[in-house]
């Protein structure tokens, strides 16, 4: 899929635009919530992006990185981002306060490829902050739930207390048009009523499979993948249905900086979502 | 495309009058180093009898560190202040396609009003030049321009043949018509073809390009790299001194008791051990053998399978600059089957004495 342009400083495509802190809350002990809006109410409407995009945010002082986006794009005006305390940027944002500015630009890279999606099953595997992006990818799905087959979700997090978006996902579990499968690899609270077990314990689960009419989004730490994937193929899903979306360092998002450059490939402006075979056919992808 | 003629002696008068209300930016003999570009206040320093500058002319258009913002209370101020009309005299033709490589690459799809902006403003007024034993942009193709200049300067014993390469260029011509001869002789013809043949058989070391993509594949798992690896003092000097390295980082230095920032953009290098590294200090490319073989697989694999042509220009800085020999000429020789012992022997014995 090709690249737009960024329409909210044509000019410069590096120049930050002013958004506001909407809400902010801690999802676990070190991932926070952080809903945004670009301060310029023609430029927020105007900000159009497909799921598995991502955009770049700064702070004042402290610099700039690149964050997926977790909101949807079926619900407008407001972006959402979970982020991970881990770096200079990501303490300066955990700094922050609601109604406090921020820089936004964006959004850049592919994203999945909707259009390829639409009429197919889903199947959504996430491990930890995996969670960031295909979220958007599940909201999306559900806020446009006649324009997809089955739609499953694996979720996988270390303990009850570092799943992202629990309650959310523990919600949605009451929705008979979804799957919705939660697991934790240990129970440090013996009060977790869903599965334990790292995420390639819930394939079990999931059955009557199409895998010639499934896409397979996958997102997760790199020690992730290479189970997942395994199962993927062991249900012969073919290799360019089973989508991924990478993290790489960036300092543009534009194609300029070079750091997240795989052979000609340039994880912004290429990806960051790939399929299981770029990653076969392209090393050093995972 | 049109040409005329400049006899030697109206060189300067003709640099003279074209950089009264322009800065003037020319080779200069750098003491006991090199030639370096720099901006020409004394004509008489200009010294177009050159192989190649220390730094190629990327440093002109994107600075090693320059501002691209100064911010304060979130608002950001765009900072253009590296971009001056200038005129850069005596570009050889390996920079030029260097900076065709870098219009290209600044423009794809997002431009990059830092780098278009500067590029927009200078004057490119190429020259001829002689190889040297490291000169290999004969195998790249590079040593010849058909476009990327204003004016192009060929330099026949006596007098310079001069091509216009752009409207600009033709200005430039007419601000002292009266300097140049709209009439070639045959006799200029002919010691331009001498020229040329001349200057092609002088070139002394060739690679053969075409097969790089395919050497590069086979030998991607070769213990070459771990080799080169070893010896590699991962210092970055070949992507500072090579005319198509674009890569760079970007901080923000936030004033001292102020709230205000500017946002600085330098040089960066994918041979440094930071460069791949992302949050949480996961690094894609711990290894130095990894990084050189981003850098060599980008340079002779990646960038022909896209473009049909290497992103190496043959301006042979990589082999005057490298420490330890590690350098396209002997990365590429090394894939083509020479003995990598054989060059981890040499280098021993030549660093080591």
């Amino acid at each position: 899929m090709s690249v737009e342009k960024n329409e909210l400083n044509p000019k410069n495509p590096f120049l930050p635009e002013p958004a506001r802190i909407v809400r902010m809350y801690p999802l676990t002990d070190d991932v926070k919530f952080f809903q945004v809006r670009i301060a310029d109410m023609e430029k927020a409407l105007a900000f159009k992006y497909r799921i598995g995009q991502f955009a770049m945010l700064s702070v004042l002082g402290a610099g700039e990185a690149p964050f997926s986006i977790s909101s949807t794009p079926s619900r407008p005006g407001l972006l959402e981002f979970c982020i991970r305390k881990t770096g200079t940027v990501t303490e300066a944002l955990f700094r922050l306060k609601e109604n406090d500015l921020i820089g936004i630009r964006g959004p850049y890279g592919n994203g999945f490829p909707v259009v390829q999606i639409m009429g197919k099953d889903v199947l959504i595997v996430m491990g930890g902050l995996g969670a960031a992006p295909l979220r958007s990818v599940l909201l999306y799905c559900l806020d446009n739930r006649d324009q997809f087959g089955r739609v499953i979700l694996l979720h996988g997090a270390k303990k009850p207390s570092e799943m992202i978006f629990r309650e959310e996902f523990l919600d949605l579990k009451q929705r008979e048009d979804l799957e919705c499968y939660l697991t934790v690899d240990e129970d440090d609270t013996k009060k977790w009523k869903e599965n334990v077990g790292v995420v390639t314990t819930l394939f079990p689960k999931i059955n009557d499979i199409y895998p010639g009419n499934t896409f397979s989004l996958v997102c997760g730490p790199p020690v992730m993948y290479k189970f997942v994937l395994k199962e993927l193929v062991k249900l012969n899903i073919p290799k360019d249905q089973i989508l991924m979306t990478l993290e790489r360092r960036m300092k543009c998002g534009v194609g300029k900086c070079g750091h997240c450059a795989i052979d000609y490939i340039y994880t912004c402006l290429d990806g960051p979502v790939f399929t299981y075979w770029d990653v076969i056919h392209m090393r050093e992808l995972i | 495309m049109r040409v005329v003629k400049l006899s030697k002696e109206n060189l300067i008068p003709f640099l003279e009058v074209i950089s009264e209300k322009t800065d003037l930016w020319a080779p200069v003999r750098k003491p006991n180093s090199g030639h370096v570009f720099k901006e020409i206040d004394d004509f008489a320093l200009i010294d177009v009898d050159y192989t190649r500058t220390i730094l190629p002319p990327k440093k002109i258009f994107l600075p090693p560190s320059f501002n691209m913002f100064k911010a304060s209370n979130n608002n950001y101020v765009e900072d253009f202040s590296h971009v001056s009309p200038k005129i850069l005299f005596g570009v050889h033709p390996c920079d030029i396609h260097g900076l065709l490589i870098m219009d290209r690459f600044y423009s794809y799809i997002f431009d990059d009003p830092y780098y278009s902006k500067a590029r927009d403003n200078t004057l490119i007024l190429g020259h001829s030049c002689w190889p040297d034993e490291n000169c290999l942009c004969k195998s790249t193709n590079t040593h010849i321009v058909e476009e990327g200049y204003d004016l192009f300067f060929t330099d026949l014993e006596d007098s310079y043949l001069v091509w216009i390469g752009s409207s600009k260029g033709d200005d430039l011509i007419r601000v002292k018509a009266g300097l140049f001869d709209e009439n070639i002789a045959d006799k200029d013809i002919q010691s331009f073809i001498q020229w040329r043949e001349e200057r092609d058989k002088a070139f002394q070391t060739e690679i053969n390009f075409s097969a790089m993509p395919d050497l590069v594949e086979l030998k991607y798992n070769d213990t070459l790299w771990e080799k080169l690896g070893n010896a590699c003092l991962a210092c970055g000097s070949c992507t500072n001194v090579c005319p198509t390295c674009n890569c760079y980082n970007v901080v923000d230095k936030p004033a001292l008791g102020e709230d205000s920032s500017q946002i600085v953009r330098c040089w960066d290098a994918c041979t440094l051990e930071n460069y791949s590294e992302v949050a949480g200090g996961e690094n894609f490319r711990k290894k130095r053998s990894d990084r050189l073989k981003l850098w060599y697989t980008h340079k002779l694999q990646a960038y022909i399978s896209k473009y049909g042509k290497p992103s190496c220009v043959g301006c042979g800085r990589c082999i005057a600059t490298c420490p330890v020999d590690i350098n396209v000429k002997t990365v590429a020789h090394t894939l083509d089957g020479e003995n990598v012992d054989s060059f981890w022997i040499r280098f021993h014995k030549e660093v080591r004495k």
